[in-house]
Protein backbone atom coordinates (compact mmCIF):
# COMPACT_ATOMS: atom_id res chain seq x y z
CA UNK A 1 0.00 0.00 0.00
CA UNK A 2 1.54 3.38 -1.01
CA UNK A 3 1.49 6.38 1.06
CA UNK A 4 -0.93 9.22 0.56
CA UNK A 5 1.15 11.34 2.63
CA UNK A 6 4.45 11.50 3.97
CA UNK A 7 5.32 13.57 6.79
CA UNK A 8 9.07 14.32 7.88
CA UNK A 9 10.70 16.36 10.72
CA UNK A 10 7.64 18.34 10.53
CA UNK A 11 7.23 21.27 13.49
CA UNK A 12 4.39 23.73 14.50
CA UNK A 13 4.69 26.93 16.21
CA UNK A 14 1.66 29.02 17.30
CA UNK A 15 3.31 32.10 17.97
CA UNK A 16 6.02 30.92 21.04
CA UNK A 17 3.87 27.49 21.49
CA UNK A 18 5.26 24.70 19.99
CA UNK A 19 2.24 22.88 19.06
CA UNK A 20 3.82 19.95 16.88
CA UNK A 21 7.16 18.60 17.57
CA UNK A 22 9.43 16.61 15.28
CA UNK A 23 6.22 14.84 13.70
CA UNK A 24 7.66 11.89 11.24
CA UNK A 25 4.85 9.87 10.01
CA UNK A 26 3.30 7.88 7.08
CA UNK A 27 -0.10 7.51 6.03
CA UNK A 28 -1.23 4.85 3.75
CA UNK A 29 -3.45 5.34 0.91
CA UNK A 30 -7.15 3.31 0.79
CA UNK A 31 -6.96 2.81 4.88
CA UNK A 32 -8.81 4.76 7.78
CA UNK A 33 -5.95 6.71 10.09
CA UNK A 34 -7.29 7.44 13.86
CA UNK A 35 -5.53 10.22 15.08
CA UNK A 36 -5.93 9.50 19.40
CA UNK A 37 -4.66 11.41 22.30
CA UNK A 38 -5.64 14.16 24.71
CA UNK A 39 -7.31 17.65 24.50
CA UNK A 40 -4.56 20.00 23.30
CA UNK A 41 -1.98 17.44 22.04
CA UNK A 42 -1.89 18.26 18.81
CA UNK A 43 -4.11 15.84 16.59
CA UNK A 44 -6.34 18.46 15.21
CA UNK A 45 -3.22 20.73 14.21
CA UNK A 46 -1.53 17.65 12.63
CA UNK A 47 -5.34 16.94 10.86
CA UNK A 48 -5.75 20.89 9.80
CA UNK A 49 -2.04 21.10 8.43
CA UNK A 50 -2.32 18.17 5.76
CA UNK A 51 -4.42 20.56 3.79
CA UNK A 52 -3.45 23.62 5.10
CA UNK A 53 -5.96 24.61 6.92
CA UNK A 54 -3.24 26.37 9.36
CA UNK A 55 -2.76 28.65 7.03
CA UNK A 56 -5.19 30.89 8.05
CA UNK A 57 -4.39 31.06 11.53
CA UNK A 58 -2.53 33.95 12.91
CA UNK A 59 0.99 33.70 13.93
CA UNK A 60 1.38 29.51 13.02
CA UNK A 61 4.53 28.28 11.35
CA UNK A 62 5.55 25.12 10.11
CA UNK A 63 9.01 23.49 9.07
CA UNK A 64 9.46 20.57 7.81
CA UNK A 65 7.73 18.05 5.09
CA UNK A 66 4.66 17.13 4.16
CA UNK A 67 4.11 15.19 0.96
CA UNK A 68 0.70 14.32 -1.02
CA UNK A 69 1.19 11.62 -2.99
CA UNK A 70 5.09 12.51 -3.31
CA UNK A 71 4.25 16.44 -4.02
CA UNK A 72 5.19 19.12 -1.50
CA UNK A 73 1.82 20.58 -0.17
CA UNK A 74 4.08 23.49 1.25
CA UNK A 75 6.43 24.25 -1.58
CA UNK A 76 3.94 26.21 -3.92
CA UNK A 77 1.03 23.76 -4.39
CA UNK A 78 -2.00 25.69 -4.97
CA UNK A 79 -3.95 25.49 -1.78
CA UNK A 80 -7.63 25.46 -4.01
CA UNK A 81 -6.28 22.24 -5.73
CA UNK A 82 -4.72 20.96 -2.38
CA UNK A 83 -8.25 21.38 -0.50
CA UNK A 84 -9.48 20.18 -3.81
CA UNK A 85 -7.96 17.22 -3.09
CA UNK A 86 -7.71 16.84 0.86
CA UNK A 87 -11.45 17.57 1.83
CA UNK A 88 -13.01 18.40 5.64
CA UNK A 89 -15.45 17.43 7.28
CA UNK A 90 -15.82 18.87 10.57
CA UNK A 91 -16.99 18.08 14.26
CA UNK A 92 -20.33 19.89 14.18
CA UNK A 93 -22.12 19.09 10.89
CA UNK A 94 -21.93 22.57 8.79
CA UNK A 95 -24.38 22.51 5.84
CA UNK A 96 -24.84 25.53 4.37
CA UNK A 97 -27.73 27.92 4.57
CA UNK A 98 -29.13 26.70 1.09
CA UNK A 99 -30.95 23.60 -0.34
CA UNK A 100 -29.59 19.84 -0.22
CA UNK A 101 -28.67 20.45 -3.73
CA UNK A 102 -27.27 23.72 -3.81
CA UNK A 103 -25.00 22.40 -0.72
CA UNK A 104 -23.47 19.39 -3.02
CA UNK A 105 -23.40 21.53 -5.89
CA UNK A 106 -21.48 24.20 -4.53
CA UNK A 107 -17.77 23.09 -4.95
CA UNK A 108 -18.24 21.96 -8.48
CA UNK A 109 -19.81 25.47 -9.70
CA UNK A 110 -16.72 27.33 -8.18
CA UNK A 111 -14.85 25.16 -10.31
CA UNK A 112 -16.52 25.90 -12.89
CA UNK A 113 -19.28 23.10 -13.50
CA UNK A 114 -22.20 25.01 -14.75
CA UNK A 115 -24.11 22.26 -16.84
CA UNK A 116 -26.95 21.29 -15.36
CA UNK A 117 -26.65 18.18 -16.22
CA UNK A 118 -23.71 17.49 -15.39
CA UNK A 119 -24.21 18.88 -11.65
CA UNK A 120 -27.20 16.60 -11.64
CA UNK A 121 -25.06 13.43 -11.80
CA UNK A 122 -22.21 15.15 -9.17
CA UNK A 123 -25.03 15.66 -6.68
CA UNK A 124 -26.63 12.05 -7.03
CA UNK A 125 -23.39 10.51 -6.98
CA UNK A 126 -22.20 12.31 -4.33
CA UNK A 127 -25.46 12.01 -2.33
CA UNK A 128 -25.43 8.13 -3.41
CA UNK A 129 -21.91 7.66 -2.01
CA UNK A 130 -22.52 9.11 1.42
CA UNK A 131 -25.87 7.08 1.80
CA UNK A 132 -27.95 9.97 2.03
CA UNK A 133 -29.50 9.94 -1.40
CA UNK A 134 -32.69 7.58 -0.69
CA UNK A 135 -33.58 9.54 2.16
CA UNK A 136 -33.14 13.74 0.72
CA UNK A 137 -34.06 12.95 -3.17
CA UNK A 138 -37.64 13.73 -2.81
CA UNK A 139 -36.31 16.92 -0.67
CA UNK A 140 -33.52 18.20 -2.70
CA UNK A 141 -34.41 21.44 -3.30
CA UNK A 142 -35.20 22.01 0.43
CA UNK A 143 -33.18 23.64 3.37
CA UNK A 144 -30.61 21.85 4.51
CA UNK A 145 -30.80 22.38 7.44
CA UNK A 146 -34.37 20.95 8.14
CA UNK A 147 -32.27 17.80 7.89
CA UNK A 148 -31.09 15.53 11.35
CA UNK A 149 -27.80 15.92 12.76
CA UNK A 150 -26.89 12.79 11.50
CA UNK A 151 -28.50 13.42 7.81
CA UNK A 152 -26.47 16.81 7.92
CA UNK A 153 -23.02 15.38 8.80
CA UNK A 154 -23.37 12.53 5.64
CA UNK A 155 -24.34 15.51 3.47
CA UNK A 156 -21.17 17.51 4.50
CA UNK A 157 -19.13 14.04 3.82
CA UNK A 158 -21.21 14.43 0.32
CA UNK A 159 -20.25 17.91 0.04
CA UNK A 160 -16.91 17.02 0.59
CA UNK A 161 -17.11 13.70 -2.07
CA UNK A 162 -18.12 16.63 -4.48
CA UNK A 163 -14.67 17.95 -5.08
CA UNK A 164 -13.79 14.58 -6.18
CA UNK A 165 -11.12 14.54 -3.60
CA UNK A 166 -8.11 11.52 -2.84
CA UNK A 167 -8.41 11.97 1.08
CA UNK A 168 -11.02 12.81 3.16
CA UNK A 169 -10.68 14.49 6.47
CA UNK A 170 -12.80 13.49 9.36
CA UNK A 171 -11.97 15.52 12.99
CA UNK A 172 -14.05 14.11 15.33
CA UNK A 173 -17.07 13.54 12.80
CA UNK A 174 -19.67 11.71 15.32
CA UNK A 175 -19.02 13.73 18.77
CA UNK A 176 -21.94 15.78 18.09
CA UNK A 177 -24.54 12.69 16.78
CA UNK A 178 -26.57 9.62 18.36
CA UNK A 179 -25.50 5.98 18.42
CA UNK A 180 -27.59 5.24 15.10
CA UNK A 181 -26.42 8.28 13.03
CA UNK A 182 -22.69 7.78 14.67
CA UNK A 183 -22.93 4.02 13.35
CA UNK A 184 -23.94 4.82 9.93
CA UNK A 185 -20.95 7.78 9.44
CA UNK A 186 -18.70 4.76 10.83
CA UNK A 187 -20.25 2.31 8.15
CA UNK A 188 -19.73 4.93 5.36
CA UNK A 189 -16.15 5.38 6.24
CA UNK A 190 -15.66 2.03 6.06
CA UNK A 191 -17.18 2.10 2.53
CA UNK A 192 -15.48 4.99 1.30
CA UNK A 193 -11.88 3.90 2.33
CA UNK A 194 -12.21 1.61 -0.75
CA UNK A 195 -11.91 4.33 -2.67
CA UNK A 196 -10.35 7.34 -0.10
CA UNK A 197 -7.83 7.90 1.84
CA UNK A 198 -9.71 8.67 5.43
CA UNK A 199 -7.57 10.81 8.47
CA UNK A 200 -9.77 10.65 11.15
CA UNK A 201 -9.56 12.55 14.83
CA UNK A 202 -11.83 10.85 17.82
CA UNK A 203 -11.70 10.74 21.21
CA UNK A 204 -13.94 7.46 20.95
CA UNK A 205 -11.10 4.92 21.86
CA UNK A 206 -14.04 2.15 20.70
CA UNK A 207 -14.89 3.87 17.24
CA UNK A 208 -10.94 4.32 16.92
CA UNK A 209 -10.43 0.23 17.43
CA UNK A 210 -13.73 -0.42 15.27
CA UNK A 211 -13.56 1.06 12.28
CA UNK A 212 -9.41 2.75 12.01
CA UNK A 213 -6.36 0.61 10.34
CA UNK A 214 -3.88 2.35 11.79
CA UNK A 215 -4.09 4.58 14.63
CA UNK A 216 -1.45 7.09 15.90
CA UNK A 217 -0.93 8.45 19.58
CA UNK A 218 -0.69 12.20 20.24
CA UNK A 219 1.23 13.66 23.38
CA UNK A 220 1.77 16.92 24.11
CA UNK A 221 2.62 17.36 20.13
CA UNK A 222 4.63 14.62 19.82
CA UNK A 223 3.55 11.19 18.43
CA UNK A 224 4.15 8.69 20.68
CA UNK A 225 3.45 5.58 19.05
CA UNK A 226 1.86 4.78 15.57
CA UNK A 227 1.00 1.41 13.90
CA UNK A 228 -1.88 -0.76 13.40
CA UNK A 229 -5.07 -0.08 15.31
CA UNK A 230 -5.32 -3.93 16.90
CA UNK A 231 -1.49 -3.88 17.76
CA UNK A 232 -2.19 -0.24 19.79
CA UNK A 233 -5.32 -1.07 21.42
CA UNK A 234 -3.97 -4.85 22.13
CA UNK A 235 -0.09 -4.61 22.82
CA UNK A 236 0.96 -0.88 22.79
CA UNK A 237 4.59 -0.85 22.85
CA UNK A 238 4.79 2.07 25.11
CA UNK A 239 3.63 2.61 28.78
CA UNK A 240 2.21 6.10 27.87
CA UNK A 241 -0.17 4.54 25.19
CA UNK A 242 -1.32 2.03 27.16
CA UNK A 243 -2.36 4.79 29.62
CA UNK A 244 -4.55 6.84 27.27
CA UNK A 245 -6.28 3.82 25.47
CA UNK A 246 -7.36 1.93 28.95
CA UNK A 247 -8.58 5.65 29.99
CA UNK A 248 -5.88 5.98 32.76
CA UNK A 249 -4.88 9.33 31.86
CA UNK A 250 -6.17 12.03 29.18
CA UNK B 1 -4.74 6.77 38.11
CA UNK B 2 -8.17 8.02 37.20
CA UNK B 3 -10.51 4.94 36.98
CA UNK B 4 -11.00 4.42 40.38
CA UNK B 5 -14.11 1.96 40.21
CA UNK B 6 -12.41 0.67 37.04
CA UNK B 7 -10.05 -0.42 39.11
CA UNK B 8 -11.40 -1.53 42.00
CA UNK B 9 -14.04 -3.65 39.66
CA UNK B 10 -10.30 -5.06 38.44
CA UNK B 11 -9.17 -5.85 42.05
CA UNK B 12 -12.48 -7.30 43.36
CA UNK B 13 -12.02 -9.78 40.91
CA UNK B 14 -8.36 -10.95 41.66
CA UNK B 15 -10.05 -11.27 44.83
CA UNK B 16 -12.79 -13.62 43.61
CA UNK B 17 -10.39 -15.60 41.36
CA UNK B 18 -7.84 -16.15 44.17
CA UNK B 19 -10.90 -17.16 46.35
CA UNK B 20 -11.50 -19.35 43.42
CA UNK B 21 -8.29 -20.80 44.13
CA UNK B 22 -8.80 -21.34 47.69
CA UNK B 23 -12.23 -23.43 47.68
CA UNK B 24 -10.63 -25.65 44.70
CA UNK B 25 -6.76 -26.35 46.66
CA UNK B 26 -8.88 -27.32 50.10
CA UNK B 27 -11.03 -29.72 48.35
CA UNK B 28 -7.85 -31.33 46.36
CA UNK B 29 -6.29 -31.66 50.35
CA UNK B 30 -9.43 -32.86 51.23
CA UNK B 31 -10.18 -35.15 48.94
CA UNK B 32 -6.50 -36.71 48.55
CA UNK B 33 -6.83 -37.04 52.44
CA UNK B 34 -10.40 -38.78 51.90
CA UNK B 35 -8.77 -40.84 49.19
CA UNK B 36 -6.28 -42.58 51.57
CA UNK B 37 -8.00 -42.94 54.64
CA UNK B 38 -11.07 -44.46 52.96
CA UNK B 39 -12.99 -41.79 54.34
CA UNK B 40 -16.36 -42.12 52.46
CA UNK B 41 -18.23 -38.77 54.43
CA UNK B 42 -15.09 -36.89 53.30
CA UNK B 43 -15.22 -37.82 49.88
CA UNK B 44 -18.90 -37.18 49.53
CA UNK B 45 -18.38 -33.77 50.96
CA UNK B 46 -16.01 -33.17 48.40
CA UNK B 47 -18.35 -34.02 45.87
CA UNK B 48 -21.41 -32.24 46.85
CA UNK B 49 -18.67 -29.07 47.38
CA UNK B 50 -18.37 -28.84 43.33
CA UNK B 51 -21.27 -27.54 43.30
CA UNK B 52 -20.04 -24.87 45.33
CA UNK B 53 -17.36 -24.23 42.85
CA UNK B 54 -19.28 -24.05 39.64
CA UNK B 55 -21.13 -21.23 41.48
CA UNK B 56 -18.32 -19.29 42.09
CA UNK B 57 -16.85 -20.08 38.30
CA UNK B 58 -20.32 -18.56 37.40
CA UNK B 59 -19.96 -15.34 39.95
CA UNK B 60 -16.37 -14.92 38.27
CA UNK B 61 -17.57 -14.98 34.83
CA UNK B 62 -20.62 -12.89 35.52
CA UNK B 63 -17.78 -10.23 37.03
CA UNK B 64 -15.49 -10.45 33.64
CA UNK B 65 -18.95 -9.93 31.45
CA UNK B 66 -19.80 -6.82 33.37
CA UNK B 67 -16.11 -5.59 33.07
CA UNK B 68 -16.36 -6.03 29.26
CA UNK B 69 -19.87 -4.87 29.43
CA UNK B 70 -19.23 -1.45 31.05
CA UNK B 71 -15.81 -0.52 30.87
CA UNK B 72 -15.05 -1.78 27.49
CA UNK B 73 -11.57 -2.71 28.53
CA UNK B 74 -8.42 -2.58 25.86
CA UNK B 75 -4.77 -3.47 25.89
CA UNK B 76 -3.48 -4.54 29.50
CA UNK B 77 -6.88 -5.00 31.07
CA UNK B 78 -8.51 -6.82 28.59
CA UNK B 79 -5.91 -9.48 28.25
CA UNK B 80 -6.79 -9.87 31.86
CA UNK B 81 -10.31 -10.09 31.94
CA UNK B 82 -10.19 -11.95 29.03
CA UNK B 83 -7.38 -14.39 30.22
CA UNK B 84 -9.59 -14.62 33.73
CA UNK B 85 -12.46 -15.99 31.84
CA UNK B 86 -10.12 -18.86 30.52
CA UNK B 87 -8.24 -19.58 33.48
CA UNK B 88 -11.62 -20.18 35.90
CA UNK B 89 -12.34 -22.89 32.73
CA UNK B 90 -8.61 -24.66 33.91
CA UNK B 91 -10.35 -23.92 37.74
CA UNK B 92 -13.63 -25.47 37.34
CA UNK B 93 -11.64 -28.69 35.39
CA UNK B 94 -9.68 -29.03 38.72
CA UNK B 95 -12.49 -29.08 40.75
CA UNK B 96 -14.16 -31.71 38.95
CA UNK B 97 -11.20 -33.34 39.06
CA UNK B 98 -11.22 -33.39 42.80
CA UNK B 99 -14.64 -34.32 42.83
CA UNK B 100 -13.88 -37.64 40.70
CA UNK B 101 -11.00 -38.68 42.79
CA UNK B 102 -13.31 -38.75 45.55
CA UNK B 103 -15.75 -40.74 43.40
CA UNK B 104 -13.10 -43.16 43.31
CA UNK B 105 -12.97 -43.35 47.07
CA UNK B 106 -16.50 -44.44 47.19
CA UNK B 107 -15.26 -47.20 44.87
CA UNK B 108 -12.47 -48.31 46.61
CA UNK B 109 -12.78 -50.99 49.22
CA UNK B 110 -9.30 -51.52 50.15
CA UNK B 111 -5.99 -50.51 49.56
CA UNK B 112 -3.19 -52.00 48.41
CA UNK B 113 -0.46 -52.61 50.80
CA UNK B 114 1.85 -49.75 48.99
CA UNK B 115 3.28 -46.63 49.94
CA UNK B 116 1.06 -43.57 49.10
CA UNK B 117 3.92 -41.10 49.42
CA UNK B 118 4.33 -40.48 46.02
CA UNK B 119 0.65 -39.48 45.39
CA UNK B 120 0.52 -37.54 48.93
CA UNK B 121 3.66 -35.47 47.03
CA UNK B 122 1.28 -35.12 43.73
CA UNK B 123 -1.40 -33.74 45.98
CA UNK B 124 1.00 -31.28 47.15
CA UNK B 125 2.94 -30.33 44.48
CA UNK B 126 -0.29 -29.57 42.31
CA UNK B 127 -2.15 -27.52 44.81
CA UNK B 128 0.78 -25.43 45.21
CA UNK B 129 0.64 -25.11 41.07
CA UNK B 130 -2.66 -23.88 41.30
CA UNK B 131 -2.14 -21.54 44.34
CA UNK B 132 1.04 -19.81 42.79
CA UNK B 133 -0.53 -19.78 39.33
CA UNK B 134 -3.50 -17.51 40.44
CA UNK B 135 -0.72 -15.12 42.38
CA UNK B 136 1.19 -15.19 39.38
CA UNK B 137 -1.66 -14.18 37.57
CA UNK B 138 -3.01 -11.66 40.19
CA UNK B 139 0.81 -10.18 40.83
CA UNK B 140 1.80 -10.14 37.52
CA UNK B 141 5.00 -12.20 38.86
CA UNK B 142 6.67 -13.96 35.64
CA UNK B 143 9.12 -15.58 37.48
CA UNK B 144 6.61 -17.95 39.63
CA UNK B 145 4.61 -18.15 36.50
CA UNK B 146 7.25 -19.82 34.46
CA UNK B 147 8.41 -21.82 38.00
CA UNK B 148 4.93 -23.19 37.76
CA UNK B 149 5.53 -24.41 34.22
CA UNK B 150 8.65 -26.23 35.39
CA UNK B 151 7.20 -27.85 38.11
CA UNK B 152 4.68 -30.17 35.95
CA UNK B 153 7.67 -31.75 34.92
CA UNK B 154 8.00 -32.61 38.20
CA UNK B 155 4.19 -33.93 38.60
CA UNK B 156 4.87 -35.96 35.56
CA UNK B 157 7.76 -37.71 37.25
CA UNK B 158 5.46 -38.18 40.16
CA UNK B 159 2.72 -40.23 38.45
CA UNK B 160 5.67 -42.53 36.85
CA UNK B 161 6.77 -43.05 40.41
CA UNK B 162 3.12 -43.59 41.38
CA UNK B 163 2.73 -46.16 38.86
CA UNK B 164 6.02 -47.89 39.24
CA UNK B 165 4.46 -48.15 43.10
CA UNK B 166 1.44 -49.19 42.21
CA UNK B 167 2.92 -52.49 39.47
CA UNK B 168 5.01 -53.09 42.42
CA UNK B 169 1.81 -53.22 44.63
CA UNK B 170 0.40 -55.63 42.51
CA UNK B 171 3.51 -57.87 41.99
CA UNK B 172 3.45 -58.40 45.56
CA UNK B 173 -0.62 -59.06 45.98
CA UNK B 174 -2.01 -59.58 42.88
CA UNK B 175 -5.51 -59.08 44.94
CA UNK B 176 -4.63 -55.49 44.57
CA UNK B 177 -5.06 -55.40 40.98
CA UNK B 178 -8.59 -53.56 41.36
CA UNK B 179 -7.77 -50.84 43.83
CA UNK B 180 -4.11 -50.53 42.21
CA UNK B 181 -5.98 -49.20 39.26
CA UNK B 182 -8.51 -47.15 40.48
CA UNK B 183 -5.23 -45.29 42.35
CA UNK B 184 -3.44 -45.31 39.01
CA UNK B 185 -6.47 -42.90 37.94
CA UNK B 186 -6.30 -40.77 41.03
CA UNK B 187 -2.81 -40.53 39.85
CA UNK B 188 -3.76 -39.66 36.50
CA UNK B 189 -6.38 -36.96 37.79
CA UNK B 190 -3.57 -35.32 39.74
CA UNK B 191 -1.15 -34.87 36.80
CA UNK B 192 -4.10 -33.34 34.85
CA UNK B 193 -4.93 -31.16 37.87
CA UNK B 194 -0.70 -30.23 36.93
CA UNK B 195 -1.63 -29.73 33.09
CA UNK B 196 -4.88 -27.10 34.12
CA UNK B 197 -2.12 -25.47 37.03
CA UNK B 198 0.41 -25.16 34.02
CA UNK B 199 -2.41 -23.45 31.98
CA UNK B 200 -2.87 -20.98 34.41
CA UNK B 201 0.31 -19.81 34.74
CA UNK B 202 0.82 -19.52 30.66
CA UNK B 203 -2.81 -17.14 30.75
CA UNK B 204 -1.05 -15.14 33.73
CA UNK B 205 1.62 -14.47 30.84
CA UNK B 206 -0.28 -13.79 28.16
CA UNK B 207 -2.16 -11.82 30.09
CA UNK B 208 0.88 -9.63 31.76
CA UNK B 209 3.15 -9.71 28.25
CA UNK B 210 0.46 -10.55 25.31
CA UNK B 211 2.27 -13.25 24.19
CA UNK B 212 1.73 -16.75 24.58
CA UNK B 213 3.96 -19.07 26.51
CA UNK B 214 6.15 -21.49 24.33
CA UNK B 215 5.24 -24.67 24.26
Amino acid sequence: MSNTFTVKDMNLWYGDFHALKDVSLDIPGGQITALIGPSGCGKSTFLRSLNRMNDLVQGCRITGDIRLCGEDIYGGMDVNLLRKRVGMVFQKPNPFPMSVYDNIAYGPRTHGIRKRAQLDEIVERSLRDAAIWDEVKDRLNRSALGLSGGQQQRLCIARALAAQPEVILMDEPTSALDPISTGRIEDLALDLKNDYTIVMVTHNMQQAARISDRTVFFLLGEVIESGETEQIFSLPKDSRTEAYVTGRFG
Amino acid sequence: MTRKYYDEQLDALHAELINMGQMISGAIGKAVAALLSRDTASAREVIAYDEEVDRQERAVETMCYKLLLSQQPVAGDLRRVSSALKIITDMERIGDHAADISELTLMLDALPRMSNAHLREMAAQTTEMLLHSLEAYVEQDMDKAHAVIAQDDAVDALFVAVKRDLVEAIRVDPQAGEAAADLLMAAKYFERIGDHATNIAEWAIFAHTGHHAQA
